[in-house]
């Protein structure tokens, strides 16, 4: 998603000469394409985020638009106050770029695993959130969006192979997309989630159990509306982040529910736990926290089979 | 309400900024006039013989940021005595739906961005300072640090970046007040030199008196904002400046004026 991310930005780039790429001495193998065609409109804010995000905010006041980049976590926790009185209180068009959703920095460690950031940064109105599940969407959704007068944060894979051929790309900002139809259960994947939340409804189908599958990518603005629709046709709907449960999209979810009194159970896959000390893949990790495709599958019959029996 | 008030003064003086930040300060019955009166003589120079600001929102306009936005009151009288903000809106200051909080908000006019979080000034600046130079501006860049600030690592992010990028276009002033809210700056966290520090990170740097608003004004006019280092002018001042029982006194850097103590410092400013 990094490789597709900056070739997109880069044509962008060409016909717009507000485009400037601010890395905090990340992106190896990634950046170097931009670097190499506008030289001048790329910066080395070296491993310094919080200037690096200072900085963007005084460039964009002066009429750029500028794209910064770095590992989620660095991206947006460290230069957190940055953010929020930067571009957010300026209502300035910074761009971050925070690469590795969840737990794709699996054995890196939790220094590396972004499972907050979204909950960190939905309480600002005026900030944009993308969490594309796939490189295409990723591509897509960085036409449609950057040039929006505001800020934006895009929670990006690092997996440059990622795609959901299901989702043939589409991306609209306050819109879910619908990966799969079924009747029996509604999977609500948060980003780079979709391909797992695909995989369970793939084996709970061979169980006899269907499931539609959506992708929930433009976290903020939220899609209210259309999780409301969908939510409103099930009894039972699983929710799958890459993310704490609390604060990302499950946290959304619930409150669609509540507020609109929805007859929904909701049950919310995501990260509960504390760091232990374990590293290791993001296979594992996602095994561990529930969310691999496996894993979710096996909660799906749980709970259905618990459904059935409180009935 | 107040767009046909706006007047162009003739003078941005110290003693006028001393005297609004009074008023005001009494007024809203609030503090940090202390800090507010130890820039007065610096917001004096920029405001009234540096700054090229044709108008509030001209793109080629020079950037001033104050940094230590604790000091917005000196700001606002400055903006006043300009002429960018009606001095009848100066009595809004802390009042309810107002645009001028102790803090100074980019909704305002004149003031290019919101500040109140220490150490994040100078990375706007030299943003801004960046963008200059890329839009081929020649415009500048100032910004009006606190000494205290200077304990912020987030701003040592900046200084590298800025002398890296040899961002000559970029002036820090710092409001060397020696003081910081619970303490004097050599009891809370010594910084050995100021100079030094900043020609460590390869500045160009220079000391001078914070409260003589000539030796200021030709000091930056001296500086080579087209080529070379980043400037920063270590501005010695006397927190409280102009007001005998403030200065040097840690507790005006919150504590509100009596109506006797209102009374002695308009004297004093005014026989200054």
């Amino acid at each position: 998603m990094r490789k597709a991310l900056i070739a997109t930005l880069s044509a962008l780039a060409r016909r717009e000469p507000r485009i400037v790429l601010l890395t905090g001495d990340l992106g190896y193998t990634v950046v170097e394409p931009f670097r190499e065609e506008f030289p001048e409109r790329f910066f080395n804010a070296g491993v310094a985020e919080q200037n690096m995000i200072g900085m963007a905010t005084g460039l964009a006041e002066s009429g750029f638009i500028p794209f910064v980049y770095s590992i989620a976590t660095f991206a947006a926790l460290r230069p957190y106050e940055f953010i929020r009185n930067g571009p957010v209180l300026h209502r300035l068009p910074v761009r971050v770029l925070g690469i590795g959703a969840g737990f794709e920095y699996g054995s890196a460690g939790p220094t590396h695993h972004a499972l907050e950031d979204l909950a960190a940064l939905r309480p600002y109105p005026g900030l944009t959130l993308v969490c594309p599940a796939d490189c295409t969407q990723a591509q897509n959704a960085l036409l449609k969006t950057w040039d929006l007068p505001g800020p934006v944060y895009y929670r990006l894979s690092k997996n440059d192979q990622l795609q959901v051929p299901e989702l043939e790309g589409r991306f609209d900002l306050a819109r879910t997309q619908v990966l799969r139809n079924g009747e029996d259960l509604l999977l609500i994947a948060l980003g780079t989630m979709a391909a797992n939340a695909l995989a369970a409804a793939e084996a709970l189908a061979l169980k006899g159990v269907q499931s539609t599958v959506l992708a929930l990518s433009s976290f903020n603005p939220s899609p209210d509306s259309d999780l409301a629709e969908w939510l409103s046709r099930f009894s039972l709907a699983i929710s799958v982040e890459s993310h704490s449960v609390s604060g990302g999209a499950g946290s959304l979810i619930s409150e669609i529910i509540a507020e609109r009194a929805l007859n929904c159970r909701l049950v919310r896959c995501g990260v509960r736990t504390a760091p232990d000390g374990l590293s290791g893949s993001t296979a594992y990790l996602e095994e561990k926290h529930g969310i691999s495709g496996e894993a979710l599958a096996r909660t799906a019959l749980r709970e259905m089979e618990y459904a059935r029996y409180s009935k | 309400m107040f767009g046909t008030e706006t007047k162009k003064s003739t003078a941005v003086s110290a003693r006028q900024i001393r005297r609004i930040i009074l008023e005001q300060s009494r007024r809203a019955h609030v503090g940090h006039i202390g800090s507010a009166l130890s820039v007065a003589d610096i917001l004096a120079a920029l405001y009234g013989q540096i700054l090229n600001i044709p108008a509030p929102d001209s793109p080629d306009r020079d950037r001033f940021i104050l940094s230590k936005g604790h000091a917005a009151l000196a700001l606002y009288a400055a903006l006043a005595l300009k002429g960018f903000l009606p001095e009848a809106q100066l009595e809004t200051f802390c009042a309810d739906a107002s645009l001028l909080g102790v803090h100074p908000e980019h909704v305002l006019d004149g003031v290019d961005f919101s500040t109140g979080s220490l150490g994040q000034g100078l990375s706007i600046a030299t943003g801004a300072a960046l963008a200059a130079r890329m839009q081929d501006s020649p415009r500048r860049v100032f910004v009006l640090l606190s000494d205290a600030e200077c304990n912020e690592g987030s701003l040592w992010e900046a200084a590298l970046f800025a002398s890296h990028h040899k961002l000559s276009n970029l002036v820090a002033i710092v409001d060397l007040n020696s003081q910081q809210a619970l303490g004097y700056t050599d009891e809370v966290l010594r910084i050995p030199s100021m100079p030094k520090l900043w020609q460590a990170y390869g500045w160009d740097a220079q000391e001078l008196d914070g409260h003589d608003s000539a030796q200021i004004t030709r000091a930056i006019r001296n500086l080579d904002t087209a080529a070379g280092p980043p400037h920063v002018l270590v501005a010695k001042t006397v927190f409280g400046k102009g007001v005998s029982f403030m200065e040097r006194q840690i507790k005006w850097h919150y504590w509100p004026m009596s109506e006797t103590e209102f009374k002695q410092a308009m004297a004093e400013v005014a026989n200054a």
